[in-house]
């Protein structure tokens, strides 16, 4: 035995209050100025990056669809040209998809997930911070191109041949199938730490049982993102590779088939709803509990629900192509698989509405945006189990009646449930309260609006309108309905400038909201709002699916994680029992530069092969970098 | 939906079965959110201060309603089953038309047992009534999706492979059909006619269609024809019967007893036929057809030689 003098590490548990917490804050601050900002790998200054950006892209693409609204507000109106509306639609339907709805929920997760389960900081967090990077230079690389004219114009799903070289000569293509690379990338990269942070990071004693439903929601999602996104990731490349070097994946001249881009789409391209919709039903769970002053009805029943829509949401696919001559009894079976999803859908609905009968509601923004949505989604499922017959579908398939169905879907139980969330986790995130007064304009508008705007869609795509089309001629009788959607869509747009002059008034001048101003249950608010860098004092130790309402005069910690460098607790993944205490990254510049050599490297291909091979370089050089070892401390057990 | 055929009158029937069960399902929802919201429960001091009889029984009601949920679900899926047999029902004696796509317009070859009484036309579509017809459907370019609300759902018109669909219209008239598939710039301007005949109309519509271009009415029309031949129009249009054989364009022997001109964009008389002439980018911009260099006089002379061709 040898005698080793040794530094008696300083822990959270020998030091306390303004100590402990002036400790925590030095080594897990960002820095400040420039550098801080490009090399912070803090979840919560991401998360708002993440959310902030995600809604630039919202307001890009609803400015879009008021200009659709415009053109087609009456017959052969020439607001914009045939070419600019093909771009036009097609930015629409990317912005909303790639660039907002799937990174905004995402973005939520960041910012709140690590909260929600008492740790302090995400799994991976320079890969958050790669994620962020990724996900702003291919929206970026996106809406430069499409000010430079070289927009995508074939639709959000870009069917070949349409797409291929021979019909779409121009870049166009290549644009989007590339900012599908960029996001894809930012997606799954936020997935994998999802689920590593809720596996791995949860405080002790949250057992799986009493996780979040929101936290479950991000979980089941991120799975569905890691099965169905590689799908899409194969046939944008493959895209690219038939447009670049002539490999012959979907021309069928050469053998190729172009049915094979619309199976690899949709089977990605279905659960991506889901990817879309699981995120706001956990949100919806979480504000309905704190409104209605109880714990949701049916904890596992909702659970087992998410569960059931993600398997369930992976054999759903072909119903997008019930009209392109598949064999009827399989397609049939696509049918009765696609209503079955109402079952967990309808189930979770259930436990809302139970939840509200036995509730004692406060009605406040949040909770008004939820049953907002409870009445506008259900429309949009019903209407989904129509289109989901082949019978009906052969009949509204590529209408507005579409249309109409999928943004009831989206925005009635994507969008409403979100702006209830912004509504809710505002004052966490930014310590002030948002005006109640606009809040409930907000609302109204929004709620009226979004009907007026959408509901006559049903209508024309029953009387024969179909999607995608610039223009229409006057004899159809569609103008006025046409009309009266526009008004709409222009009375939705109010709705959400008033949340934009909500925002950034209370965000300076806001009451401020204290620790937890809805006096809800979950670990989030347990902490200060905004919460510090290091998110909490000690971690958390949770006997209880609602802690904060368990126990309300103070929560139990535990304590023993380093003061002197970042440190997280890991836990056990049934029952969140602490394992080891494992080093957290320290900020670092080369996630940004991996994102700059990746983004040269993505946008160079599109132009020439030759820059797989020189763009590979200036990546292994910023990936060694980053991995570069610095001699951290061996873990402790 | 303003059926006019067996096939959109069965998909009317389930869609109103289904928009029934919907309505019901969605009126439930609500009242059962507004009863729940009405409602003024027992105040209780604490969030987490549950009756565990009345959780118990909101478990056992959601699960019901989740059970009544798989139900009615199965039980629509057996109502759609059956109206998609009825719709793709096959009828092996039903007339053949082969349809093949191409951006924005329509061709169609009306098939027969031997090839002089087979012919090719465009964008109308004539079919007689009370008889089942076949459709099969190609594509020469990019996906398109053939669709005639009144007579039946759509079908896509898919490159590299052949589709088909069937429908027997019901009452005679004229049925406006639309490409349904996004298919590049002038899609919105990619719609057709059917017009649905009584059978011996029909029968007499078609030996006409079958025969080739008269010799011109007049001097007029000779000239113009010859400059149709002259001035490049005959490298992508076919006339039957003269020397004007191109395949890029519609075939326009008849063209003169049509009702629409450029995909049903335009009802087809003297002044849109004569604008289409003049400049088709202007009407359809992004089309096929140039704008031709032509004098005014050819262009009248043109005009009227395509317009005697009933």
């Amino acid at each position: 035995m040898t005698l080793v003098t040794q530094h008696k590490e300083l822990r959270d548990d020998v030091l306390d209050g303004l100590q402990l917490s002036t400790r925590l804050d030095r080594i897990w601050r960002t820095p400040s100025g420039l550098i801080g900002a490009l090399t912070s790998v803090d979840h919560k200054v991401i998360g708002r990056r993440y959310i902030l950006t995600a809604f630039v892209f919202l307001f890009l693409g609803g400015a879009l669809a008021l200009l659709m609204r415009v053109q087609l507000a009456g017959a052969e109106k020439h607001v914009l040209s045939a070419d600019l509306y093909n771009q036009v639609f097609t930015m629409h339907g990317s912005t909303m998809m790639f660039l907002f709805a799937v990174p905004v929920m995402e973005a939520f997760a960041v910012y709140l997930v690590p909260l929600m389960v008492g740790t302090r900081n995400i799994a991976f967090p320079r890969l958050n911070a790669f994620s962020y990077w990724m996900f702003l230079f291919g929206g970026c690389f996106l809406w430069i191109s499409f000010i430079f004219n070289v927009g995508p114009d074939v639709g959000w799903f870009a069917y070949v041949p349409l797409s291929n070289l021979q019909f779409t000569p121009s870049k166009r293509a290549d644009v989007w199938a590339q900012m599908i690379t960029f996001t894809e990338v930012a997606a799954l990269a936020v997935a994998v730490e999802i689920v590593v942070t809720v596996f791995k990071l949860r405080a002790p004693g949250m057992t799986l049982d009493r996780i979040p439903i929101f936290v479950w929601s991000m979980l089941v999602t991120s799975f569905l993102v890691m099965f169905a996104m590689p799908s899409i990731m194969i046939a944008s490349t493959s895209l690219i590779l038939d447009r670049l070097v002539n490999t012959h994946f979907f021309d069928p001249a050469a053998g190729g088939h172009v049915l094979l881009w619309q199976h690899l789409f949709w089977f990605f391209g279905h659960p991506e709803v889901y990817i879309i919709f699981l995120p706001a039903t956990g949100m919806a769970s979480m504000i309905l509990a704190t409104f209605a002053r109880r714990p949701v009805i049916g904890y596992p029943v909702i659970v087992l629900s998410l569960i059931a829509t993600g398997f369930l949401s992976f054999g759903l696919w072909v119903h997008h192509m019930f009209v392109t001559g598949l064999p009827q009894l399989g397609a049939a079976l696509f049918t009765a698989n696609s209503m079955l999803i109402a079952v967990p859908s309808g189930l979770q609905i259930f436990c809302w509405l139970a939840t509200l009968w036995d509730g004692r509601p406060v009605y406040r923004t949040p909770l008004l945006f939820v049953l907002g949505f409870i009445v506008v989604f259900v429309i949009g499922g019903l209407s989904g189990v129509m289109v989901a017959s082949v019978p009906i579908d052969t009949q509204v398939h590529d209408t507005y009646f579409v249309v109409a169905h999928f943004h009831y879907v989206l925005i009635g139980g994507a969008v409403f449930p979100l702006i209830g969330a912004v509504y809710y986790w505002f004052p966490k995130i930014s310590g002030r309260m948002l005006s109640e007064r606009l809040g409930r304009w907000n609302f109204w508008l929004a709620f009226v609006g979004f009907n007026v705007a959408f509901f006559p869609m049903h209508f024309l795509g029953l009387m024969g309108m179909p999607r995608r089309v610039y223009t229409y001629i006057p004899d159809m009788g569609w103008d006025r309905l046409n009309l009266l959607s526009s008004c709409g869509a222009a009375l939705f747009a109010v709705s959400f400038i008033l949340l934009i002059a909500n925002v950034v008034v209370s965000a300076r001048r806001g009451a401020l909201a204290g620790d937890n101003p809805w006096d809800a249950s979950t670990l989030e608010w347990a902490t200060t709002s905004p919460p510090p860098s290091y998110n909490f004092d000690r971690i958390p130790a949770v006997d209880h699916r609602d802690p904060l309402w368990s126990d309300t005069e103070s929560i139990r910690v535990v304590a023993g994680l380093s003061a002197e460098r970042r440190e997280v607790l890991l836990t056990s993944l049934a029952e969140a029992d602490p394992q080891v205490r494992e080093a957290s990254p320290e900020p670092s510049i080369w996630p940004l530069l991996t994102a700059l050599a990746t983004t040269v490297f993505f946008i160079g291909s599109i132009f020439t092969p030759w820059a797989v091979l020189w763009g590979t370089p200036p990546m292994a050089v910023a990936l060694i970098g980053w991995f570069w070892p610095t001699g951290s401390r061996e873990d402790e057990e | 939906m303003d059926p006019h055929a067996l096939q959109s009158a069965d998909i009317l029937r389930t869609f109103v079965v289904f928009l029934v069960v919907a309505a019901i399902v969605w009126i439930a929802v609500v009242v059962v959110l507004a009863a729940g919201l009405l409602r003024r429960p027992s105040p209780s001091q604490h969030a987490l201060a549950l009756d565990p009889p009345f959780e118990n029984r909101a478990g056992q009601v959601v699960l019901g309603l989740g059970i009544a949920t798989i139900i009615i679900v199965l039980a629509l899926s057996v109502v759609s089953y059956a109206g998609q047999r009825s719709v793709f029902a096959k009828d092996p004696n039903a007339l053949t038309l082969k349809i093949t796509g191409h951006q924005w317009w329509w061709e169609v070859l009306y098939e027969a047992d031997s090839p002089h009484l087979s012919f090719v036309t465009a964008n109308e579509i004539r079919i007689p009534i009370e008889q089942p017809v076949r459709v099969q459907l190609e594509s020469a370019d990019v996906i398109h999706s053939f669709w005639v609300p009144s007579l039946t759902g759509k079908m896509d018109l898919i490159t590299g492979q052949q589709n088909e669909i069937q429908f027997t219209a019901k009452t005679a008239g004229i049925y406006r059909g639309q490409c349904a598939e996004f298919c590049g710039l002038q899609h919105a301007h990619m719609a057709f006619s059917v017009i649905a005949l009584p059978q011996d109309e029909f029968r007499r519509w078609r030996e006409h269609e079958n025969q080739s271009a008269g010799s011109p009415v007049d001097p007029l029309a000779k000239q113009g024809e010859d400059l149709f031949r002259a001035r490049g129009c005959a490298l992508c249009h076919t006339v039957r019967g003269t020397l004007a054989g191109g395949q890029l364009g519609p075939d326009l022997t008849h063209i003169g007893s049509r009702t629409t001109i450029a995909a049903g964009t335009l009802p087809l008389n003297s002044a849109t036929l004569g604008a289409w002439l003049a400049d088709p980018q202007h009407i359809k911009p992004g089309n096929l057809m140039p704008q031709m260099p032509l004098q005014s006089d050819e262009l009248i002379a043109i005009h009227h030689y395509l317009e005697q061709l009933k």
